[in-house]
Order: C-alpha cells, then sequence, then structure tokens
C-alpha cells in the first residue's frame, strides 16, 4: 500500500498511535520481552542453563534475585530468557493462522453462494469444540516439535479468523468501487486482493493481536502438559510444569514464570486494544 | 433592530451569535457574529451551502451543540427567554414546551424498536401529561392533523413499515404536538423524492397557515426556501451575508455570493446548447481563517483592495419598503457580478440534429430483470425498449423505486437480465455480464456513480485509482503516464491531487476522479448515476459544465440518471421517464417539457410548483405491481376500469415522443393546455 503517499493522512495515524497509553504501555511491554529473547544471554546475569547441585532450591537472594530452581539454575536467568521459544512459536502460529483465515474469509465473502453457506456452518460447528483439546489430539497424532505447534495453532484460528474477515468483506463488496473495478474487467483475484484486501486489512490485523494474545495463551498451556515446547528450553511453561509439585514451600520457581506469562498476554491484549481504536479513528 | 420590542417576544431572537468547536488542540470558530429574529408566526429561512453552518445554527437555538462545540459569545432568545441563563431543568421544559426540530433523515430520529404510537404519546406525556387513552387519541388527532389516512393504523406500525415521506409526516406531527412557539426544519424533506417532497411542503404550508407558529427552515435549495419562506438569511462560511424578504433577495440579490449562487442554477427551461452554467471559482475558507477581512474576497469578482483590509459588517441598505441587510461594500454593484466563464462558452451541437446517424450505438430489445426474494419475485425491469445514439444525452428520470438504477446495471453488465431480453452495441450483440463481455465492449461502457466516497477505493491514491482504469487502453508505459496526466488536466485535477488519497478530497473533487476514470478508457457510453445529487449546487455546476465539455470533445454518449428535472433538462437531449420499471414515456427533451406529457410525467413536472398536480399516496412496491396500467393507482387523469384491465399502449405524440396511456395524445395535450389556463 501506498502509507508514503499521503503524507497526512499517515501523520494523522502515527499522532493518533502516540496520544494511546494503551497502545504505548502494551508495546512498551511487548518490546521490553522481545529484547529479552534477542539479546537474552548478553543480559542475563548467570548462565540460564548451568546447574549448580550444591544450591537448589535456594529462595530470592542477592546472588539469585529469584531464586534456582530443582538443579539450581538462577531462576531469574530463566525467566529472562524463557521468552524466547514462545515468541517465536505464538507470533508465527498466528501469522500462519491470519493468512489463511484471510484468503478463506475474502473467498468465502466474495463469492458467497453455496459453498459460502456450508463453509461458514462447518467453521461455526468449528468454534463449538474445546479448541485445546482439538490441538491436543492433532499434536498426539503427528508428534510434537516447535513446527508442528506453528502447524496446528495456525489451523486452529484459521475459521476464527476468516470469519472476521468475511464479514468485514460482505460489506466492502457492495461498494460502488467493486463495481467500478469489475466493469474495467479485473477478475476476482485482483479484486479480492488489490481492490479489497488493503480495506479490510485494518481487520485482519486487529484479530491478529487478539490472537497472538490467545496464541501465547495457548502455547503456554501446551507446554504445561508437554505437548508444546519442549525442555531443555527455559520456557515459562515448562518450568510451571516441572515445578508445579513445589508451589506450596519453594513459590519462587513457579510464581516469575507465570507472572512473565501474564504480563506478555497483557502487554499484547493492550496492543491490541491501542490498535483497534487507533485503527477504528480512520 | 427596534422592533424586538414592540412586537413582544420573538419566537427566536439571537445576537451576536459566535460558535466555536474545539478540533484537536485548536478552537474554529464557525459561526461570527450572527444576528437574526424570526417573528411570531413567521418563517424564516436559512440557506447556504455544506459546511457554512446552518445545522449549527440550528443546534445553537435549542443548545444542543455538539460535545466539542461552545457558545462563545452572543445571546439566543426562545419566546424571550435567554437560554444560556436557563438551568437543564428549565432547559428541558422549554425543549418539551416552546421549541420542536425535525431533521433531515427521518427513519434515524424515530425508534425503530418502538410502535409509532408509543413514540407519540411520549410526547404528550412529557409536555401535557396525558396518559394511556388520552395520549393515544391525541397522538391520532395529530396523525390526522398531518392529513395521514388512517391514523389508527399508522399507531400500530413500527417506524420501518413506514415510508419516507409517511415517516416525516409523523415527525412533524410530533413536533407540533405541543403548539411549539418555535419550529425548527432542518433540511426536512431532502431525502425524499420530489413528488412527496412536493406533498410534504404543501403540508407544512397548510399547517403554517392554521397555527401561526414560527418557523426556522433550513435548506440547501434556494427554491424551496423561496416556496416556504416569508424572509431569508443567506449563510457563507458561518456569517449570515444577506437577509430580507425571499421575493426581494431571490429576485433582487444584495451580495456576491447570493448572485454567484442563483446564477449556479440551471433553471428557466435552460439547455446546454444556450452556453454553459456558471460557477464559483475557489473553496469556501476553513471556519474562522477570514479574519479582517470579507469573508467571500477569495471568490468574489467583485473584491477591491478594501475587501482584503476590512470585514464589512451587516448594515441596512437604505431606501427599502422593507428591511433588507447585506455585508458587502457594494451591495449596488453585486447584481453586475462579472459572469464567470461566459462568452468563452462552447455551444454544444445538438447531437441528433448534427450528422445523419444510421444506427443506434446501444440497442435494448425486451430488456427484463426479476429478482427474487424470499421466495416471491418482483420485476425491477420490465419489458423494455431502448436505443442510445452516439454523441447523445439520453435522461432517465422517475422516483426511487422505479428502476433506473436496476436498468442502468444491466446495460453495465453488472446483473444479468432475465432470458429473453436482448442487448447489442453497436449492432454486436452483448453478453449480459461485464465479465463475459470483450475488453472492447467494456471499454465502451462506464459509470460515474451517485456517492464518490463509495465509489472510490479509499485505500488508493488519486493516481492509482486513474491508473488501474488506464489499462483498458493497453499503453506502452511511457504513454501512460502521459495520457494520465491529460486525463487528471481534463477534468481540472492538478498533479498535486495525484498523491492525494479520496478522503483527503472535497466531494466535487472526487467527483471528478470519478470521472477521470469513468473515460480512462475511452468509453463511447458513460452511465451517470445522479452525480451531483451529493454535491452543493455551486459544484454541481462545475461537474454538469464538465461532463458537457467531455462529451464535446470524446463525442461519448451519456445516460444521465437525475431526480432533478431542471438538471436533466438542462444536460438530455432526449428524456425516458420510467415508473415501477416500465418505460411510461420518452421524447426529445422540448417535445417532453412542451407536452403532452404522460400523467405521471406532468406529476414529476408540476412538483416544483405550488398547488399544481399532486400524486396521491407513494409508488407502489414492486411485488404488488397494479394490474392494467401501473400507474392507475395515483394517476389523476385514470379514465375507469380499462386502466385498471389493460396495459395502455406506447402511442406516438409527435416525432420520436411516445406516451404509454390510454388517453391519446392529441387528448391529454387539450387536457393539459386547459389546465394551464385555469392556473
Amino acid at each position: 500500500m501506498s502509507a508514503a503517499d499521503s503524507p497526512s493522512a499517515a501523520t494523522d495515524a502515527w499522532r493518533a498511535a502516540l496520544r494511546s497509553r494503551t497502545l504505548l504501555i502494551g508495546v512498551g511491554i511487548l518490546l521490553f520481552w522481545i529484547v529479552c529473547a534477542l539479546f537474552g544471554r548478553h543480559l542475563t546475569p548467570q548462565d540460564p542453563y548451568a546447574d549448580d547441585l550444591l544450591s537448589t532450591l535456594a529462595p530470592p537472594s542477592w546472588r539469585h534475585w529469584f531464586g534456582t530452581d530443582q538443579l539450581g539454575r538462577d531462576v531469574f536467568s530463566r525467566v529472562i530468557i524463557g521468552a524466547r521459544d514462545i515468541l517465536i512459536v505464538a507470533p508465527l502460529a498466528t501469522l500462519l493462522g491470519t493468512v489463511l483465515g484471510t484468503v478463506l474469509g475474502l473467498t468465502l465473502g466474495y463469492f458467497r453462494g453455496l459453498i459460502d453457506d456450508v463453509v461458514s456452518r462447518v467453521i461455526e460447528a468449528l468454534q463449538a469444540l474445546p479448541l485445546v483439546i482439538v490441538a491436543l489430539m492433532a499434536l498426539a497424532a503427528i508428534g510434537t516439535s516447535n513446527a508442528t505447534v506453528v502447524c496446528v495453532i495456525g489451523f486452529v484460528f484459521t475459521p476464527i479468523i476468516a470469519r472476521t474477515v468475511r464479514a468485514a468483506m460482505l460489506n466492502e463488496v457492495e461498494l460502488d468501487y467493486v463495481a467500478a473495478a469489475r466493469l474495467r474487467g479485473d477478475g476476482a483475484l485482483a479484486v479480492m486482493f488489490i481492490e479489497i484486501l488493503p480495506n479490510v486489512l485494518p481487520v485482519a490485523v486487529v484479530e491478529m493481536t487478539v490472537r497472538l494474545g490467545y496464541a501465547i495463551f495457548f502455547v503456554a498451556s501446551l507446554s504445561f502438559i508437554g505437548f508444546g515446547i519442549q525442555p531443555p528450553s527455559a520456557d515459562w511453561g515448562i518450568a510451571i510444569a516441572e515445578n508445579y509439585s513445589l508451589i506450596g514451600s519453594y513459590w519462587w520457581t513457579i510464581l516469575f514464570d507465570a507472572a512473565a506469562t501474564a504480563s506478555l498476554i497483557v502487554g499484547v491484549n493492550l496492543v491490541a486494544d491501542g490498535l483497534g481504536s487507533v485503527l477504528e479513528q480512520r | 433592530m427596534s422592533s424586538a420590542g414592540e412586537q413582544g417576544a420573538a419566537a427566536l431572537r439571537i445576537e451576536h451569535l459566535e460558535v466555536i468547536y474545539r478540533v484537536g488542540a485548536r478552537a474554529r470558530r464557525v459561526i461570527s457574529d450572527l444576528t437574526l429574529t424570526i417573528r411570531p408566526g413567521e418563517s424564516y429561512g436559512l440557506v447556504g451551502e455544506s459546511g457554512c453552518g446552518k445545522s449549527t445554527v440550528a443546534f445553537a437555538a435549542v443548545r444542543y451543540l455538539a460535545r466539542n462545540g461552545r457558545v462563545n459569545r452572543g445571546r439566543i432568545l426562545v419566546d424571550g427567554r435567554d437560554l444560556m441563563r436557563l438551568s437543564a431543568r428549565e432547559l428541558r421544559q422549554l425543549r418539551a414546551g416552546s421549541v420542536s426540530m425535525v431533521y433531515q433523515d427521518p427513519a434515524r430520529a424515530l425508534n425503530p424498536t418502538l410502535r409509532i404510537g408509543a413514540q407519540m404519546a411520549e410526547v404528550f406525556e412529557a409536555s401535557s401529561g396525558l396518559r394511556g387513552a388520552a395520549a393515544r387519541e391525541r397522538a391520532a388527532a395529530m396523525l390526522e392533523r398531518v392529513q395521514i389516512p388512517s391514523p389508527g393504523r399508522v399507531l400500530d406500525s413500527f417506524p420501518h413499515e413506514l415510508s419516507g415521506g409517511m415517516q416525516q409526516r409523523v415527525l412533524i406531527g410530533m413536533a407540533l404536538s405541543n403548539n411549539p412557539a418555535l419550529l425548527i426544519l432542518d433540511e426536512p424533506t431532502t431525502g425524499l423524492d420530489a413528488t412527496v417532497e412536493a406533498e410534504v411542503l404543501d403540508l407544512i404550508a397548510q399547517l403554517r397557515a392554521a397555527s401561526r407558529t414560527s418557523v426556522l427552515f433550513i435548506s440547501h435549495s434556494l427554491a424551496v426556501i423561496g416556496r416556504m419562506c416569508d424572509r431569508i438569511g443567506v449563510l457563507y462560511a458561518g456569517e449570515l451575508v444577506e437577509e430580507g424578504a425571499s421575493q426581494e433577495v431571490l429576485n433582487d440579490p444584495r451580495h456576491p455570493y447570493t448572485v454567484a449562487l442563483l446564477r449556479c442554477i440551471p433553471g428557466h427551461g435552460r439547455r446546454k446548447q444556450q452556453g454553459r452554467l456558471e460557477t464559483i471559482p475557489g473553496f469556501l475558507p476553513t471556519p474562522g481563517s477570514s479574519d479582517g477581512r470579507c469573508v467571500f474576497v477569495d471568490r468574489c469578482g467583485n473584491a477591491t483592495d478594501r475587501c482584503r483590509r476590512e470585514a464589512p459588517a451587516a448594515f441596512e441598505l437604505p431606501g427599502l419598503a422593507a428591511p433588507r441587510l447585506t455585508r458587502c461594500f457594494y451591495p449596488e454593484r453585486a447584481p453586475a457580478l462579472p459572469h464567470v466563464d461566459d462568452g468563452s462558452a462552447p455551444v454544444p451541437r445538438l447531437a441528433a440534429a448534427s450528422e445523419p446517424v444510421a444506427r443506434p450505438l446501444l440497442r435494448a430489445r425486451r430488456l427484463s430483470k426479476t429478482y427474487q426474494i424470499a421466495g416471491r419475485s418482483f420485476q425491477a425491469v420490465h419489458d423494455i425498449d431502448l436505443e442510445l445514439w452516439p454523441g447523445e444525452t439520453l435522461g432517465l428520470v422517475g422516483e426511487s423505486g422505479s428502476g433506473k438504477s436496476s436498468l442502468a446495471k444491466l446495460l453495465l453488465g453488472l446483473s444479468a437480465p432475465d432470458t429473453g431480453s436482448e442487448l447489442e452495441l453497436a449492432g454486436e450483440p452483448l453478453r449480459p455480464l461485464a465479465g463475459e463481455r470483450t475488453q472492447a465492449q467494456r471499454k465502451a461502457l462506464q459509470i460515474v456513480f451517485q456517492n464518490p466516497g463509495l465509489a472510490l477505493n479509499r485505500s488508493q491514491t488519486v493516481r492509482s485509482l486513474i491508473q488501474r482504469s488506464l489499462r483498458l487502453l493497453q499503453l506502452p508505459r511511457p504513454r501512460r503516464e502521459q495520457r494520465l496526466l491529460e486525463l487528471a488536466a481534463s477534468v481540472r485535477l492538478t498533479a498535486r491531487h495525484l498523491r492525494d488519497k479520496p478522503r483527503q478530497l472535497s466531494g466535487g473533487l472526487q467527483q471528478r476522479v470519478s470521472i477521470a476514470r469513468a473515460f480512462a478508457g475511452d468509453p463511447r457510453i458513460v452511465v451517470c448515476d445522479e452525480p451531483t445529487s451529493a454535491l452543493d449546487v455551486s459544484v454541481q455546476a462545475a461537474i454538469l459544465n464538465l461532463l458537457t465539455d467531455l462529451q464535446l470533445s470524446q463525442g461519448v454518449s451519456y445516460l444521465f440518471i437525475s431526480h432533478d428535472l431542471n438538471v436533466v433538462r438542462y444536460l438530455s437531449d432526449r428524456i425516458a421517464v420510467l415508473y415501477l420499471g416500465r418505460l411510461l414515456e420518452i421524447g426529445p427533451t422540448p417535445s417532453v417539457f412542451a407536452g403532452p406529457q404522460h400523467p405521471y410525467t406532468e406529476a414529476l413536472l408540476s412538483a416544483g410548483d405550488l398547488g399544481r398536480t399532486r400524486l396521491q399516496g407513494e409508488i407502489p412496491s414492486a411485488l404488488s405491481v397494479p394490474s392494467g396500467c401501473v400507474f392507475q393507482t395515483r394517476c389523476p387523469r385514470k379514465l375507469g376500469p380499462i386502466c385498471e384491465q389493460r396495459e395502455p399502449p406506447l402511442l406516438q405524440a409527435s416525432d420520436g415522443h411516445v406516451i404509454r396511456c390510454h388517453i391519446p395524445p392529441a387528448e391529454l395535450q387539450q387536457l393539459q393546455r386547459r389546465y394551464e389556463r385555469v392556473e
């Protein structure tokens, strides 16, 4: 698209974005974890993977800010670096779901008719199923790895995003600019992707950020039950699962990982809210 | 100025009003130093183009400005009471008892989930404490007063079950129910068809004569205001630039803006062969940007250095019987305002009269379109035979719901006609859908839509909007750029506009882009679907001139759809009249206007005059088309059973002029002559 072509419109959007406190806080949290994931090894005071059997399950102290786990590994360093896998898997899964969902939604909304009716009912039926169970069964069947987790969550999200995009598409198709494009002989693909897509993209982008929050939660849950990210990753979900039984006496082995997961989800949701209201103003 | 004291309390008195809107961090002054008085029983018209502050005045008069708006200075007195000093409770009482407002869009002013009876009863509860059966009785009486035939049925209806005209009657009834001292009508008929508008305006005039309610009538239409109001105020950029008795202001305007506005309107049977329409050059200034100079100076042909240095104050013209105000240093020069674009005007030749053309460019035979809705079928277009000749403009008129746009869609190939319909372009059969037609055929048929805001893709720049249509020509790259610039220049867009997105352009500029796009592929026929109905008159004039110029230079044919008969008359060589998807009359413009006319055409033409033929009721639903002649249910000249039993034939009135009526054209002519004599 051509944001550069219309300086004033683009500037307006930026100004609105900078005014939105929700958006700024969300972006701040998100950026913090992205920096941690990218440069974690340089930021951690200790080696997150090094065990120290002489000081296992040590409470928070000056040496170990967040204490140590069952193997004597530094929890603080592991929390810092624990965002790495989830920040690769969750966004990729969301992106996959958004791309597939957008294409499906555009197609259904453009052609409508019998196929749309059938597919839309199937989508509704799928949404009635608990998604974690569906994903779990799929992962159990094809085996788990970061790649399969991305694919499974991506596919699970596809119908949800398709529904949103289709709804936006139904409004657009009726507008006269679409008729004008057909009159000059543009094919279905050109009308869908060149003419209409840029106008439904804001909807898809907002939906994508909302889904990202869910995806993070989803990946963390799968990791917790052992079907998501696999050890030896310092992933928060795995850490919570490993130390789950110690929650009574060694709270520090779980609390910080749980708080980190929560803060990431809150950050993403703030971005989704802020982005939604900024794009709505356009 | 002195009259307020003598006549007791004026219904509305506004003194030196200044209204400010806060936009972002900036404060914009949208109304400056506005003073006006509406005397008891008087009807005052406020006229001006969009963005000049008409509605702001209306909302200020009931202290109901948008949240970012504020009365910065001045006084507003309703019925003698200072609005700015009232407490919230007093204000509520005043709104319930003394002032009423009717808005432009009746569908949005009524609550869709409540029956009319419940909504009207609420008004009586608030104003006179009536409840239950008593309130309902009063509501029914009110509906009778606004001439609704079966009040009981209407009271039990939901708003969506009523037509637009009916809804507006209900709202007028609600507004009058508390016998207000002041009735504010904000563009009350703008969304209605001409025939319905005529009826609603008649109703307002009758009610006013009976009740002596004072009226503030807001409209963009000088014709409507002139008909309905005792006095007129002309608003421009938030200032009242001229005020006086309606007929005097309209016949002898003393402010250059009023003069220019009146000259923009195609009227008095004016046709394109008689020269171009005048326009007002330039744009409305940004609100509050004209300090220390006249607001109209940039667009005024009479402007002098004084106008640029000093803002003229409103003053009373001396030596006149009725008081007249103008805000111009040189009111005596206003009538001699230099004409814009005259003299050099190219006079188009009448296409039909030029060279004899062997065959029509576009020919439709037995064109029908049936839609299926919820198991029921209805015909939007029924058995239409039509020809469009090279270089001519065919005007298509009819009320909304008459099938004008459906017909256009069939010709363009945006929807497929019923089997048995035939379309021919330059002698070649035309496939039903645009996608199935050849590139050359698609190129030949293009459209300019009514609402450019929806017709232009908002995510593309003007450049890419035009470029994408230019690909129809399959030009090599360097030629394409050259053609783009030519095209932009031909619709008078500058290079600066090419970088903009539609949102950044005004309505008039957007419509130019839309026209450029339609002409990008060198079309032979352009369908213009109400291309100026969303625009102000000064902008409309420029667009009509542009269309005329392009027709002359490109030799295209237009199918021009409009509800504005003056515009159609100005532009069209022939006129086709549509009703419920049927062609009722077609003929050369002069013959159609001279008569004989189909009774429906006659009613359409007289909609603009007070007290002439009025149609009963509104266009029937296409789901229940009347038997025999489709127009028989509303026809003022209905003969009898024959009209209900047999569809009338198309009878020839004169060369190329046919009328679908059981009354022979000669007889129609006589009936219509006699009618005119009675007038």
